[in-house]
């Protein structure tokens, strides 16, 4: 995927910044205002789709590499499995909130508060950012003409007979 | 209450111009007018969490779709429509709608309670305008809204019916959403073919 | 009324989703379908003249520190809120599925067409 002109490159690469910032903050008081994980996340992935349609698919390659988009996504899940199941280790059963109940209540209304849900969010907004990303990378990544014919398929008869995937 | 049926409105002549047009582009632009009228319909019915998520998605969802119609040979599908087989699936489809025309008929909120007092376990929905959970005894969305601050305090109720009264829901949906985007990324991988046609 | 016009719109979406042969128009039926079925859960919800489920300092009563109780009485239902919100979530994750089987059978047998598809073999 190509890039665009020089106009806007430059406005997005003032952009994003923004579009970035503002996703972090759905994330993060997504217990006090309407946002959440979900809305967050999608905002942070739409922060890389935007480079990838002003720069060019190879930039972004260089930036944020799929391996370590697909690395983030399963840390995502990981870490909310991971707040689950310290629920079962601290408070008695799966899914409590036991950072609101026992340890850390904090007041309503302010930033630190409601326990595990700030971190569930952070956690569920990273694996939906990451996932998205990965998918319209790799949408952009395959083929865009019209018969997609293997690259160098004839050539490798020979080399590629004996070697599995 | 008019804005909801001009918006209504304006989603179904798009959604019938999204399916008869025969040009794809157009089709797709169809349905993001769809997606930003249904963002607006939600902030109006009073969920402002559902309506960012619906135009965040809307756009993600526009620019995946394009991707796919742009760049490919717009072939214009032609040849016979098969009148038989169409036929049949219109008639079906009216007596969907008819049946459904019945199913959702509404009751008003006097009424509902009047016939309750004689039949203690009637059920039927309201006029739009009445909470669902306003004629059903012991709905679960009373205890959320009195209970939720003080056992998760959290501020915003929907987090915290998602996040900890909740929170299997939002388990299955991150391993749905898991599942579909392996299930998409191993279908567009590029591999050799001549690999698999090579006698051993 | 309302409930009858979102019910429209699904008719329609299933309409085009049984009735076409373009792969991409079965792919927008769906999506049509998925916008309705939203739309009619967050319409059950609505209570007229009601208030979004988020607390702020105006509602707290200021005695007893809980919830103050016009809240309680005008606020609109969260929970179909929070089933449809990850419904939206879980149809751009279908979507995109949908959408890379499409592109993976263009890339195939060159057409979008399901009849075509049916008749070539290999």
């Amino acid at each position: 995927m190509r890039g665009m002109t020089v106009i806007v490159k430059t406005i997005a690469s003032w952009v994003k910044v923004l579009i970035f910032v503002f996703g972090i903050y759905i994330i993060l008081f997504g217990h006090l205002t309407p946002g959440g994980g979900f809305a967050g996340g999608v905002i942070l992935a739409s922060s890389y789709v935007l480079l990838m349609l002003a720069f060019g698919r190879e930039f972004v390659q260089e930036n944020l590499p799929s391996a370590a988009a697909s690395r983030l996504d399963c840390l995502g899940a990981f870490l909310f499995a991971m707040i689950a199941t310290l629920g079962l280790a601290f408070g008695g059963s799966f899914f409590v909130n036991y950072l609101y109940q026992k340890y850390l209540p904090g007041e309503p209304l302010h930033l630190v508060s409601a326990g595990t849900i700030p971190l569930s969010n952070i956690a569920i907004g990273l694996k939906v950012g990451a996932s998205l990303f990965l998918v319209i990378f790799t949408l952009s990544v395959f083929c865009k003409d019209l018969r997609c014919k293997e690259p160098e398929a004839d050539s490798e008869i020979g080399t590629s007979a004996g070697e599995k995937e | 209450m008019a804005i909801f049926y001009i918006l209504l409105i304006f989603m179904i002549i798009a959604a019938i111009i999204a399916v008869e047009t025969k040009d794809l582009l157009s089709s797709v632009i169809c349905i993001g007018a769809i997606g930003f009228g249904a963002s607006l319909m939600f902030l109006f019915l009073r969920a402002p969490d559902i309506a960012i998520t619906q135009i965040v998605v809307e756009v993600l969802g526009l620019i995946i779709l394009i991707r796919a119609t742009i760049s490919r040979d717009l072939t214009f599908i032609s040849g016979d429509r098969e009148f038989f087989g169409t036929v049949v699936s219109v008639v079906i489809i009216a007596v969907i709608f008819l049946a459904g025309m019945k199913a959702l008929e509404t009751k008003s909120f006097h009424e509902i309670q009047e016939t309750r007092q004689l039949h203690p376990q009637a059920v039927a929905l309201p006029d739009f305008g009445t909470p669902i959970y306003d004629v059903t005894p012991g709905a679960a969305s009373q205890k959320y809204i009195q209970e939720g601050l003080e056992k998760t305090g959290a501020a915003n109720l929907v987090a915290s019916v998602i996040l900890d009264f909740r929170a299997y829901d939002t388990l299955g949906e991150a391993t749905v959403l898991f599942t579909s985007i392996i299930g998409a990324t191993v279908i567009l991988r590029i591999r050799s073919k001549k690999l698999l046609e090579e006698p051993e | 009324m309302p409930y009858a016009l979102c019910f429209l719109l699904f008719v329609i979406g299933l309409y085009c989703a049984v009735v076409k042969k373009n792969m991409v128009k079965i792919v927008v039926g769906i999506m049509v379908m998925e916008y309705a079925v939203n739309l009619f859960l967050i319409m059950l919800g609505y209570r007229t003249g009601g208030e979004a489920p988020i607390i702020d300092k105006s509602h707290i009563d200021p005695e007893t520190a809980q919830v103050a109780a016009s809240f309680i009485s005008s606020a609109v239902d969260p929970l179909p809120q929070a089933l449809v919100l990850t419904a939206i979530v879980i149809s751009l994750g279908s979507l995109a599925l949908m959408i890379s089987i499409c592109i993976r059978t263009y890339g195939e047998y060159g057409t979008f067409d399901i009849t075509e598809i049916r008749r070539l073999r290999g």
